[in-house]
């Protein structure tokens, strides 16, 4: 049984069809394995090799995957809500309430995206955390850890722009008062929230230039910022072993 | 031009300026001002020139709607009528602390923010909490029609109240 599912799986391997998709080949040994990933336009971003040790809960607890995997969540959920979802005033709200209460799954697509907000925000949190505290921010990886600032800039905005559009109260003052802090900074600050309110104050204009942040410009930011991102942890060596496995290897 | 010495350096002198930096100065030089003119135009683009707003201007109705010593909220508009024994002024219902709508809290007779905790009292002079400014009274005037009309971009320095 175990033999003819080999035979069938390496079939498919020297299939033609196949080996136009994956030239080197792909499996049974590592030299293939290595060539699978770094002729891949995806895979090529992370390391073809991994020290065991990096692979484990430990050495992570598997934070920032989880929240890649929360933003691959709040993408798929959010592009479905976008079939429902008219950012106009005050057509929002009720859109909002239908995906709620007459849209099929609309509860749960919604809830999704909604929990899935809260669990980024979080583990971007923790991941920084994670990071800072194993120490694995130092050089060579100085520069991912800028990154990854940038990519808590990014989450936190793409929070803040999403709470405005189910225009409710909650949004409605959450979103006037976020906009006065705007307005403190000095000089051009007044000026600042006109430009992100389009005008002077949460109106329309508001809610449309917020849903277009929420919905193309902040996620394009962060897409190029996570590819660069994990492209640099194979750039500078992979990810952090700990202190205990890098002395073992200078040594 | 040939005796200014700037345009005619000696040749191989030290300040002589080859094709190529020559060019390459030309070609930075008009990015950076592509780049300026891109700046102006995405921050013109980004400034609406018309606004779809509510007027500032807001019909408070006839004076005798209030009743003597009283404060009326309006919170469509944001703004307070306050009536005393002698006149009416507006008050601008916006904490001057975060923008919230405050509410008028009859049974303490002051004004409060249930954003940050801010408290006023019925001249909008503030009394506790986080609001850096007292709330703004605004200009107040009857109408021909005998209306009180309230300018809610207009802030009034000295209080002045409306008699009727």
């Amino acid at each position: 049984m175990a033999n003819s599912l080999d035979n069938f799986v390496n079939q498919v391997r020297e299939n033609r069809i196949w080996r136009s998709i994956f030239r080197s080949g792909s499996g049974d040994s590592n030299l293939r394995r290595a060539l699978f990933v770094q002729q891949n336009v995806f895979l090529h971003l992370f390391s073809i090799k991994a020290r065991k040790r990096v692979l484990e809960f430990s050495a992570t607890w598997y934070l920032g995957a989880l929240t890649f995997g929360t933003f691959l969540i709040l993408v798929i959920t959010g592009i479905l809500l976008m079939l429902y979802y008219h950012p106009s005033v005050p057509q929002a709200y009720a859109d909002m309430k239908d995906l709620q209460y007459v849209v099929s799954s609309g509860v749960f697509l919604r809830n999704l995206h909604r929990w899935s907000a809260h669990a980024m925000v979080f583990l971007v949190f923790a991941h920084m955390f994670k990071v800072f505290y194993r120490g694995a921010y130092r050089t060579p990886r100085e520069f991912n850890w800028i990154i990854g600032v940038v990519l808590l800039l990014v989450t936190l905005l793409l929070s803040y722009t999403g709470y405005l559009l189910p225009w409710d109260q909650l949004a409605y003052w959450a979103v006037t008062v976020g906009s006065n802090i705007a307005s403190a900074v000095p000089l051009v600050g007044a000026k600042m929230r006109f430009l992100m309110l389009g005008g002077t104050a949460v109106n329309a204009n508001a809610l449309l230039r917020f849903y277009v942040l929420h919905c193309v410009i902040l996620p394009v930011i962060a897409v190029i910022f996570i590819a660069v991102h994990f492209w640099r942890i194979r750039k500078d060596g992979g990810i952090y072993p700990g202190e205990s496995a890098s002395e073992v290897t200078s040594k | 031009m040939a005796e200014d010495p700037k345009r005619a350096p000696a040749p191989d002198s030290p300040e002589e300026m080859s094709r190529r930096k020559f060019f390459v100065k030309v070609g930075v030089g008009s990015a950076a001002v592509a780049a300026l003119g891109t700046a102006a135009f995405a921050y013109q683009y980004l400034s609406p020139n018309v606004l779809y707003e509510p007027s500032p201007i807001v019909d408070a109705g006839k004076p005798d709607r209030y009743p003597p010593d009283s404060v009326t909220m309006d919170p469509q508009t944001a703004i307070y009528v306050v009536r005393t024994g002698e006149g009416f002024f507006a008050l601008s219902a916006i904490c001057t602390h975060l923008g919230c709508l405050t509410a008028y809290k009859p049974d303490l007779g002051i004004i409060a923010c249930p954003c940050h905790g801010s408290k006023f009292n019925k001249d909008g002079v503030k009394i506790e909490g986080p609001a850096p400014r007292p709330l703004p009274w605004l200009r107040m005037w009857l109408s021909d029609d005998g209306n009180l009309l309230v300018d809610r971009s207009n802030a009034i320095a000295i209080k002045q109240l409306v008699r009727v």
